[in-house]
């Protein structure tokens, strides 16, 4: 448990800072503005990428061959940009875990794992992984908006604390979804082709 | 490090290039200073350069411009409106900058980071420089070097940047250098022009002799 509060911590030095989860982009086309329109941003990211991503850290942490998850999210996350950013918090995660938690099983991972592969492999319970993950998708974009759009802390955290954040983590414990989010791979790759002001890496 | 996971990638003293940060306020002479170090060791050294920009790829674009060095050993990484966080508490992005340089330039000799501009307490993280330099200026008032903080004080060198300014700016130059001695003890102060010495000869040397 308490490698999962770490990892979750937004003070983890795996990268994840840089990284806002498409918000960027959407705060850059007045998609988001405000605390509502944040809320409903984060419930899609939630029900899509965050069940998805969360599906794969659960079956990492059940013992699953880690080549073939790579390649099966691969396969599930059409956007060339949200692949390398999922890619880029892996190494970044993977870089900080192999201090804290060497294991054969993390040596074994590739060299730029999606980062649902660490967090499955590093927590090692499903549940728990799921719910690391499941979490992050959405802090960082919740954070960034702090940063971006200057919305008061307060709101912020209360509208993370009230997504069904542990009910995702359930069903990404059942089987391996296959959800898009074409909004998001949209965002992702308008993100990455921005010219001028660009202060997150997604 | 064990055996069965991989060398340890803060452990840059096995075959992998010294690491200097350049930090300071915003607008201290940063990026001139990184022009310059470009200008005076980049014959004799195998150099790279990674900048912080807090909005753009602004520094790194100057610097590109400036063809003061091949652009492609120019790295520029995103902050996350954070520029402290990156280089002190999570340094991820320019840990992957700097190993993007090392595997496309396998020999490096020096790898400059150049942090975005920020406050006077945002120093570099020892798990990413070796060495680090912060750079004030005259314009930002006389006051600065006795403010202190972790940058003024700790600091491996301080440079006293745009003191041909000095006297339109009402800076006084024997305050602030003997303040700096002050708060730094035997820590190096370098005071200078980069209008006057374009090509940074003092702190060039000071780098010199830290490889
Ligand atoms: N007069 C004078 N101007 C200088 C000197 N050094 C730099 N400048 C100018 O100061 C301005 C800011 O310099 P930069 O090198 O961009 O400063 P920086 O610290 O990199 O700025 P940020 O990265 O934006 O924080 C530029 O217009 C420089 O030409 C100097 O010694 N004297
Ligand atoms: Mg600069």
């Amino acid at each position: 448990m308490l490698t999962a509060l770490i990892l979750a911590d937004s003070r983890f030095p795996g990268g994840g800072h840089v990284h806002s989860g498409g918000l960027e982009e959407a705060a850059a086309r007045r998609l988001v503005t405000d605390e509502p329109s944040l809320e409903s941003f984060l419930h899609g990211r939630l029900l899509t990428t965050g069940l998805l991503a969360a599906g794969f850290a659960a079956a990492a942490a059940r013992g699953e061959d880690l080549e073939l998850l790579d390649l099966e999210l691969d396969a599930r996350t059409p956007s060339p940009a949200q692949r390398e950013a999922s890619r880029a918090q892996g190494r970044g995660m993977l870089r900080a875990a192999r201090r804290a938690w060497p294991s054969a099983r993390l040596a074994s991972l590739p060299a730029s794992p999606h980062q649902p592969l660490v967090i499955g492999v590093v927590v090692g319970d499903p549940y728990e992984a799921a719910l690391t993950c499941a979490y992050l998708a959405v802090s960082g974009p919740a954070s960034a908006a702090v940063r971006l759009l200057g919305l008061d802390p307060f709101g912020v955290n209360a509208i993370v604390a009230a997504l069904p954040v542990e009910e995702v983590a359930s069903r990404a414990c059942k089987e391996l979804p296959a959800l898009g989010s074409p909004a998001l791979d949209l965002l992702a790759e308008a993100h990455v082709r921005r010219e001028g002001v660009r202060l997150f890496g997604s | 490090m064990g055996a069965n996971h991989g060398p340890d990638p803060h452990d840059h003293h096995h075959g992998t290039a010294p690491r200097i940060g350049i930090g300071g306020p915003v607008g201290s002479g940063k990026t001139a200073l990184t022009a310059a170090l470009c200008r005076a060791l980049g014959e004799q050294l195998s150099l790279a350069v990674v900048t912080n920009d807090i909005y753009t790829t602004e520094d790194a674009d100057f610097l590109r411009r400036a063809g003061v060095l091949d652009p492609a050993r120019i790295e520029a990484v995103q902050t996350g409106c954070c520029p402290h966080t990156a280089i002190r508490d999570d340094i991820t992005a320019n840990l992957d900058a700097v190993e993007r340089l090392e595997h496309k330039f396998p020999a490096l000799d020096l790898v400059i980071i150049e942090s975005g501009g920020d406050n006077l307490t945002a120093v570099f993280s020892r798990g990413l420089v070796d060495k680090q330099i912060f750079v004030v200026d005259v314009a930002g008032g006389d006051k600065v070097p006795r403010k202190g903080g972790p940058g003024v004080t700790t600091a491996d060198l301080l440079v006293i940047n745009k003191v041909d300014l000095a006297p339109l700016v009402g800076a006084d130059m024997d305050v602030m250098i003997s303040d700096a001695h002050r708060m730094r003890g035997e820590l190096p102060v370098i005071a200078q022009s980069l209008v006057e010495t374009p090509d940074a000869p003092e702190v060039a040397k000071w780098v010199l002799a830290q490889l």
